[in-house]
């Protein structure tokens, strides 16, 4: 199957931003995960013949980075931080109650490829823990039941609006279109800050 | 009173109009009415430094690039934050994007760079569309492209987006990622300022030191050096996280103490003790409750063992056991280790080995011994700061508790009730 015309045409604009093309390569996988759902072999050659490299090179990048992925995300990529604060404060137990809801491990999608999980290192979100994203959204403050019940709407096809994302959750695949640097128009949606955010903001104000 | 965060409560704080009407944008112009070598001046008057952990005076580091070279100079930001622990430049961009656009802009044109790019992490969604609508924003309001301000300075801003890969955080892996290729640190010299992106002169800052730029410009030297202590000049953010009442962003001016900030913001959660904590993140050496009262400015951090870092500051209560702590920060490293040089890549595998059969109960007296002879081995002997990173929380929590190492073996394996520790612990119960 090739790439249509429009997707060749938003390739070429990728690479349009930078003044060397390689610098596109992150990007245009990016983007090809957002067409295939992961780096297909297609997506592979349609890179190095762009940028005028070797597949190998392509490869030998891809596969340095963890969001790119060798083989296709769930509807919904689960990441549950276990990185130390995240897996103390609760990470561990909601790891171990997703596996066993789900039935399935690490890397691993559900039958109905709906839902996949991954253990996943701190997102940056410390003050909102334990963290849980799905599709690199933030889902603040999560316990083991939280979780099940989140991945049960998202397998019904009615997933929780984020903490602080989007009034509805996107799929993975029109998420990595975001990540490739193509808008979606939702940066207006959402809060501007979570609570911990503002924490030191109120009380300087005297609000607490 | 809070400077980068004084208008994050603002519904539409994220917004260009929110930020204009917070004063947005008029340093900017105050800034290209002056030559930009006068900017670049006043950046290192002010006495800013590095923001991004290793605290190095932001204006000298423009300062470094060589003018009237005709090459062409990059301004990068590094907007990697994936130290665990750190978590005030992801919640600082959702809130106030445009701060750091305007800071770029101001940046650039004093050492005179025509395309600047933020390298942001790709596992925060919401934080790319902010940034990439603010960037758009920033175009159609003239702030960007060419001509801005009607002062002949053009400047492109791109948003490129990272792949999951904490290695990219250290700048010259950033640079080599930036460029296409593998993110793995290169050999310096040549540093960044010499031959950076593109093998051109480039200066690679933090965010929240690009986000401090506008503020100084607009209020000037004696009103920045007006907060802070005698070298670590101004406000910074705090961030606060792990077993207390409230955690969250708090800015204050440097050299605030752990004691303070606990205090605004309630204290070690209920019923419990402060047992460690970081005071920069992971990669740096861990403190106990004997350091409540640290500085927390680069100074007072470093003359108590450890350093500022991003002033992430994790509390762990009595309920953690710190050999699994030190663990799953050593498999952090591991995972994160980018295989360049053999004792990081090499090391941090048995470090993780050995870390497990200590927490398994399994270890002896004599490896912690080995361990720290591995620690040795592992330090100092790589191109970046990785590997010093992934021995500080083990050698820091030998030094503090050395005796709960040994516990585990007494105990035939970890004494602690990992259900104690969670944030549901009372719901559990």
């Amino acid at each position: 199957m090739q790439f249509t015309d429009e997707q060749l045409k938003i390739m070429d604009s990728i690479i349009a931003r930078y003044p060397r093309s390689r610098s596109a390569i992150m990007p245009l996988l990016h983007y090809v995960q957002a067409i295939d759902g992961y780096v297909s072999p297609r997506g592979i050659e349609i890179i190095a013949e762009k940028l005028d490299l070797a597949t190998a090179e392509v490869t030998a990048v891809s596969t340095f980075y963890t969001q790119y992925r060798s083989e296709p995300a769930g509807e919904y990529h689960v990441g549950v931080c276990i990185n130390t604060l995240c897996a103390v404060m609760g990470g561990d137990a909601i790891y171990e109650a997703v596996c066993e809801h789900l039935g399935i491990e690490n890397h691993e999608t559900t039958k109905d490829g709906k839902v996949s999980l991954e253990r996943i290192e701190c997102n940056a979100a410390c003050d909102y823990a334990p963290v849980v994203m799905v599709n690199w959204e933030f889902y603040d403050n999560q316990t083991p039941q939280s979780v099940r019940d989140l991945v049960d709407a998202a397998r019904a096809g009615n997933p929780p609006a984020p903490t602080r994302g989007p009034n509805k959750l996107r799929t993975w695949k029109e998420n990595s279109q975001v990540l490739a640097g193509i808008s979606d128009g939702l940066s207006n949606e959402g809060v501007s800050a979570g609570a911990a955010t503002l924490r030191g903001l109120k009380i300087s104000k005297g609000e607490k | 009173m809070p400077v980068l965060s004084a208008h994050w409560d603002e519904k539409d704080s994220f917004t260009i109009a929110g930020y204009q009407r917070a004063g947005g944008y008029k340093a900017l112009t105050k800034a290209l009415a002056m030559e930009p070598d006068a900017v670049i001046q006043l950046v290192k008057d002010s006495g800013l430094r590095g923001r991004g952990g290793a605290g190095f005076p932001t204006g000298s580091k423009w300062g470094f690039i060589p003018q009237g070279d005709n090459k062409e100079h990059y301004l990068v930001v590094n907007a990697d934050e994936s130290e665990p622990g750190t978590c005030k430049d992801m919640p600082l961009l959702m809130a106030n994007p445009h701060v750091l656009i305007e800071g770029m802009i101001i940046a650039s044109y004093a050492i005179r760079a025509n395309y600047a790019f933020v390298y942001i992490r790709g596992e925060v969604a919401h934080v790319v569309r902010r940034v990439q609508q603010a960037i758009e924003d920033a175009y159609k309001a003239g702030f960007l492209g060419k001509n801005i301000g009607g002062k002949g300075f053009d400047l492109e801003l791109v948003l490129h987006v990272g792949a999951g890969a904490y290695i990219c955080g250290e700048e010259t892996a950033l640079l080599d990622s930036l460029e296409g290729f593998r993110g793995q640190p290169r050999l310096r010299p040549p540093f960044p300022a010499i031959a950076g992106l593109y093998a051109k002169p480039t200066v690679v800052n933090n965010v929240e030191s690009i986000a401090s730029v506008p503020a100084i410009i607009q209020n000037g030297v004696e009103w920045f050096q007006a907060m802070g202590t005698e070298k670590s000049k101004g406000f910074t953010l705090y961030s606060l996280s792990g077993h207390v009442k409230n955690p969250g962003q708090f800015e204050a001016p440097l050299g605030i103490t752990l004691r303070e900030i606990l205090e605004l913001a309630g204290g070690v959660r209920e019923g419990h003790q402060l047992k460690f904590w970081t005071p920069g993140g992971s990669s740096t050496p861990m403190f106990t409750a004997e350091h409540l009262d640290v500085p927390l400015d680069y100074e007072g951090v470093s003359a108590a063992g450890s350093m500022l870092g991003t002033k992430a500051l994790q509390i762990f209560d009595e309920t953690t056991c710190v050999v699994r702590a030190a663990l799953r920060w050593t498999e952090f490293y591991k995972h994160e280790s980018c295989g360049k040089c053999t004792p990081c890549r090499e090391g941090t595998w048995w470090l993780v080995q050995m870390l497990q059969d200590l927490e398994d109960g399994k270890g002896t007296e004599e490896d912690l011994a080995k361990l720290l002879d591995l620690c040795d081995n592992i330090a100092g002997r790589s191109f970046c700061a990785l590997a010093d990173g992934a021995v500080a929380p083990i050698i820091s929590s030998l030094k503090y508790f050395r005796s709960e190492y040994l516990e585990h073996q007494k105990n035939g394996g970890c004494p602690f009730d990992p259900v104690a520790s969670t944030n549901f612990a009372v719901v559990n119960s």
